[in-house]
């Protein structure tokens, strides 16, 4: 023999799917809730917003490892993943530099410094968002857009007046660029239930035991408009199948999946019905990963064929 | 129909419309037969030839080295040329008898005789097939005698048949089933003997409903020989995954599969099983698939088991291209080859050559916790968190994470999206810790 071959430890063949293709596919399935809120709010105000927030989190992510000198990484499409569910949880009002300075937490601190792809502790885009909220919390909730009146659908249902449900499921009302069509937002997470990407267990989970909590102490009881209100309002869809599904900041196993759900369910519940603000997803779900950890010790699962004694 | 299964698995490119229609083919190798001493787990046989020795085909030249091991017979005859260190698949220098083969195949007279299993002890059965050196052919190579000697023959309930055939490109037990169904028939009716309440389980994926349409057909009168049907995923012929599939029995890594009264045996044993039962021949041929993007004409050969790979390769034409990758076995569970000068043995099931390798040039990422893994593990165990205590060489946690649950079969490396070799991580760190267990 001339040449030697190659050798690699088994398996010799590998699946197709990798870390980017995963990104592109969570990409392609926001890109119905981005339209949406493109048509909503004008291409004048959101597509800058988009464009900024992206480009700053895929920067600050390059020029981080650049000057690190560690292997160059924005081509997993990870922070194209975090700039683009950033810019869709600001609201339409944003005004550009706070894109930049949202960006720029989030891959720096919520990411880069814990340790890159895969280390963060929370999701980024929720970490920014959150620490925004609580920056520049006027600009942040801001949502008066010619045409519209200021206050979210929620806020609305908050202060105990009567919202318009089909409006809300369709997207024709105030919110963030990208919280506000229930119907963009499902349309995607089909594509990414359909091509494996995601699961039912934490969206299921999230959404019914919130849909329980508010229909147990919202206090009209499991009043079904009401109730369509709380689900379509705000980030819930948003947050149940496209944040709190983030692989990185959810548990890993199976039954702490299902936990994780719950504790979501409950902990917006709380926010919603019972906290100052009418929303309440955001801290939730932020709440629900710094958690994660203790989640997965407790559901460590049971290996094929543990407990099983030698008959002989 | 219900088809049987269990939780986990992949579904990889499964290749063998390669040499699925290929009908076995004889062959005869003209080069140097090299029999390693050890193609079985347990004590390496000891050589009862040497030097300069003529053997005949048939004539048995290494004896067992003990309960746990078994003999080996030439396939050829010619003179015995040197014992010596040889590699094997694995990569290993094993001490083997080298044969200078005459191309003649002379064999060593003996009358052709079929046995009526029926009117043979138990005792009988166990040795001839001790003696004619069968092991597990599917890729462990554990001596098939030890298995069949469980303490209590009695409490075994099921006899099953690994037809399952779940490695991607193999088809060596499928042209085996079509073209020679009886002989699997014949080795569950020796085992069914031997374990007086046990019922016979042939287990074939469904991607295989021939051989499914086949056995049903042939075993219809047969009540203690059931088929059934198993969903074609990987690995569903994985000995837990079948006995779970077949009988919904577990067993964990500290048990066999005796423990939960189940008796399994490749599908190419059960032919040998038969030989050596019924017509008192030893094992010296097997069937090897010679297949993948690189050769000219795959094929499905009955090879003299010491045949070289090369010459296997030749026979099947040749390469297209030369291959960037040779597979001793199948892709998920082979073992890849740095040269082709390897013998093939009692275990080698298939010689896969690809143009491309397409693992080697793979960076892997960061994990991203996506959970993959975890799901295809058939052990039900988390392969990316142990992969990540295993490079750490944290041996405690490692062992508690139930580590050693692992079957090594490939399917968390396979998924994963960052292209990390967990399997291969996983596997070190278990090879560690049961060696350190043994001392």
């Amino acid at each position: 023999m001339s040449a030697l071959k190659k050798v690699s430890s088994n398996p010799h063949v590998r699946s197709k799917v990798t870390t980017t293709s995963i990104m592109l596919a969570v990409i392609i399935s926001l890109l119905p809730a981005t339209g949406f809120g493109i048509y909503n709010f004008g291409w004048q105000r959101t597509v800058p917003i988009l464009i900024v927030t992206i480009g700053s989190c895929v920067l600050t992510e390059y020029i981080y490892e650049k000057a690190l000198k560690k292997r160059v990484t924005v081509g997993d499409l990870s922070a194209v993943v975090t700039g683009l569910l950033l810019a869709l949880n600001l609201p339409p009002t944003a005004p550009l530099w706070m894109c930049v300075i949202g960006g720029v937490f989030a891959i720096l601190v919520v990411k880069m410094l814990f340790g890159g792809i895969g280390q963060n502790f929370m999701n980024p885009a929720l970490g920014a968002r959150c620490f925004l909220l609580i920056s520049f919390t006027s600009l942040m909730t801001n949502f008066e857009v010619d045409g519209f009146t200021g206050a979210t659908p929620l806020a609305a249902l908050k202060a105990g007046e009567t919202v318009n449900v089909y409006n809300m499921v369709i997207g024709k009302c105030a919110g963030t660029i990208g919280e506000t069509s229930m119907v963009a937002i499902v349309i995607g997470a089909c594509f990414l239930i359909l091509t494996g990407i995601i699961d039912l267990r934490i969206p299921g989970t999230y959404i019914a035991s919130f849909v329980i909590f508010v229909g147990l102490f919202g206090g009209k009881g499991f009043d079904a408009s009401f109730l369509s209100a709380h689900l379509a309002g705000g980030g819930l869809m948003l947050g149940a199948f496209f944040m709190a599904t983030d692989y990185v900041t959810r548990p890993i196993t199976r039954n702490g999946q299902y936990v994780f759900g719950i504790l979501l369910g409950i902990l917006t519940g709380i926010f919603r019905i019972f906290g100052a603000s009418a929303e309440g997803v955001s801290y939730a779900i932020i709440i629900g990963n710094l958690l994660v950890p203790l989640i997965e010790k407790i559901t460590y699962p049971k290996s094929f064929g543990k407990g099983m004694e030698k008959s002989a | 129909m219900a088809k049987f299964t269990f939780v986990g698995g992949v579904h990889p490119h499964d290749g063998k419309e390669l040499s699925k229609n290929k009908p076995i083919k004889e062959f005869w190798p003209t080069g140097e037969m090299v029999y390693p001493l050890s193609q079985h787990i347990g004590a390496p046989a000891k050589a009862i030839v040497a030097k300069g020795d003529q053997v005949l085909r048939g004539q048995k030249i290494a004896e067992a080295g003990g309960f746990v091991s078994a003999p080996i017979y030439a396939s050829a005859s010619g003179t015995v040329k040197a014992i010596e260190p040889r590699r094997v698949a694995t990569g290993d220098m094993v001490m083997s008898i080298v044969l200078d083969n005459d191309g003649k195949f002379e064999a060593v007279e003996t009358e052709e005789v079929t046995r009526n299993v029926d009117e043979l002890t138990r005792e009988e059965i166990i040795d001839a097939i001790k003696e004619a050196g069968v092991v597990g052919m599917g890729g462990a190579g554990f001596p098939t005698h030890v298995k069949l000697s469980p303490k209590d023959p009695n409490k075994i309930d099921y006899v099953i048949a690994n037809c399952a055939e779940c490695e991607p490109y193999l088809t060596s037990d499928y042209r085996r089933m079509l073209e020679a169904p009886e002989e699997l028939i014949g080795g569950l009716k020796v085992q069914l003997k031997l374990f007086p309440n046990a019922t016979a389980i042939i287990g074939i994926e469904d991607n295989k409903m021939d051989c499914v349409e086949l056995m049903k057909k042939l075993t219809a009168n047969e009540p203690r020989i059931l088929v059934k049907t198993l969903r074609t995923k990987y690995p569903q012929g994985g000995e837990r995954q079948l006995i779970y599939a077949t009988t919904k029995r577990r067993l964990n890594s500290k048990m066999l599969p005796a423990d939960v009264g189940c008796v399994v045996n490749n599908m190419d044993s059960m032919t040998a099983i038969y030989q050596a039962v019924v017509h008192n021949k030893p094992l010296i041929e097997r069937i090897v698939t010679v297949t993948g993007d690189a050769i000219k004409e795959p094929q499905n050969f009955r090879v003299p088991i010491g045949t070289n790979y090369e010459e296997l390769i030749d026979a099947a034409g040749g390469f297209t291209t030369d291959p960037e990758k040779v597979i001793s076995g199948g892709p998920m569970m082979g073992f890849s080859l740095f040269e082709l000068k390897i013998p093939t043995t009692k275990t080698s099931s298939s010689i896969l050559c690809f143009e491309k390798d397409e693992v080697s040039k793979l960076e892997p990422s960061a994990c991203i916790n996506c959970g993959r893994c975890s799901e295809a593990c058939p052990s039900r165990i988390m392969p990316g968190i142990l992969a990540d205590l295993a490079d750490h060489h944290r041996e405690e946690e490692f062992v508690k994470r139930d580590g050693l649950e692992c079957i090594e079969c490939g399917c968390c490396s396979y998924v994963c999206p960052a292209k990390k070799p967990l399997t291969q991580s996983i596997k070190s760190m278990r090879k560690i810790m049961l060696a350190k267990r043994k001392k």
